[in-house]
């Protein structure tokens, strides 16, 4: 531990690149409960998914996932594009609706 | 210090910083372009990790798909002019408390946790063993994700036109 952490400022490491990825997750967590327009947690969201991204690339870099990895980066890439096109056409719906996207003020289930 | 050391650093840093920027802004047009530097800082560290293929996917999917997207979204929904770009920030406090624990516990995981590091293999390009997997071992998430990504446009499409034909009164 001692030694780990004299060396930190030496060649990244795995545990680099997961710190990195812990504190972009944190940022997300914070985008999507302290704001309140729908768009600003939409990408919240999508920084959350990229710290799990960076991840699961780093550690098919430096472990045996190897390329596995990349694949299940490559797919959570593919969720991620799909989540955003709809999120988005159903933020403009509710636009539509309630002429704002203030999530505290959208609160009816039947508009 | 080495080159990619210094590259890490500096990437590191533009992600981070990106990304609390977008957080914090009071603009949510800056947090869309604050966003986008936060995606090419990712793109970066996915290319010092040696996976080229999804760094080209990151930069293609992300930064010129999902944030033109984004940012249309802004665009449209929108009240008035640049008076209803600010956002409202609640929950400051216990927002902050949250994510900062998480942040601790997470990297308290990381650094007591010890690791199975293998040996580093140092790929030219993973493009070709990529496509070999995805015809290969991964040929049904692929298929399956085809399908997916089909429903998810035409459900898109349906939601944005339907949303049309009803402001003009039809059904």
């Amino acid at each position: 531990m001692e030694l780990m952490s004299i060396q930190s400022f030496a060649e990244p490491g795995l545990i680099h690149f997961l710190i990195v990825s812990a504190i972009l997750f944190s940022l997300g967590i914070m985008a999507v409960l302290s704001r309140r327009n729908t768009i600003m947690v939409l990408m919240g969201v999508e920084l959350i998914l990229n710290s799990a991204n960076i991840n699961f690339i780093a550690f098919s870099r430096f472990t045996e996932l190897s390329l596995h990895g990349h694949m299940i980066g490559l797919f959570v890439i593919i969720i991620a594009a799909a989540e955003a096109a709809v999120a988005l056409a159903i933020v403009l719906n509710v636009y539509n609706k309630f002429k704002t996207i203030n999530l505290d003020e959208i609160s009816l289930l039947k508009g | 210090m080495e080159l990619t050391t210094i590259l890490f650093y500096l990437f590191s840093v533009v992600t981070l910083g990106a990304a609390a920027i977008m957080v914090f802004s009071k603009n949510i047009v800056h947090s869309a372009f604050a966003l986008m530097f936060t995606l090419v800082g990712v793109a970066a560290l996915y290319v010092l990790l040696y996976a080229d293929f999804l760094a080209a996917t990151q930069l293609l999917v992300y930064v010129g798909g999902i944030l033109i997207l984004i940012l249309f979204g802004v665009m449209l929904t929108s009240q008035g002019y640049t008076l209803n770009f600010k956002t409202i920030t609640v929950n400051l406090i216990p927002a902050s408390l949250l994510s900062a624990g998480a942040a601790v516990l997470l990297i308290f995981a990381f650094l007591t946790t010890d690791w199975k590091i293998s040996e580093v293999t140092e790929r030219t390009d993973t493009v070709y063993d990529l496509g070999m997997l995805l015809m290969g071992d991964y040929i049904l998430p692929f298929i399956v994700a085809g399908v997916l990504l089909l429903i998810a446009i035409i459900g898109a499409i349906l939601m944005s036109t339907r949303l049309s034909v009803k402001n003009k009164g039809g059904a």
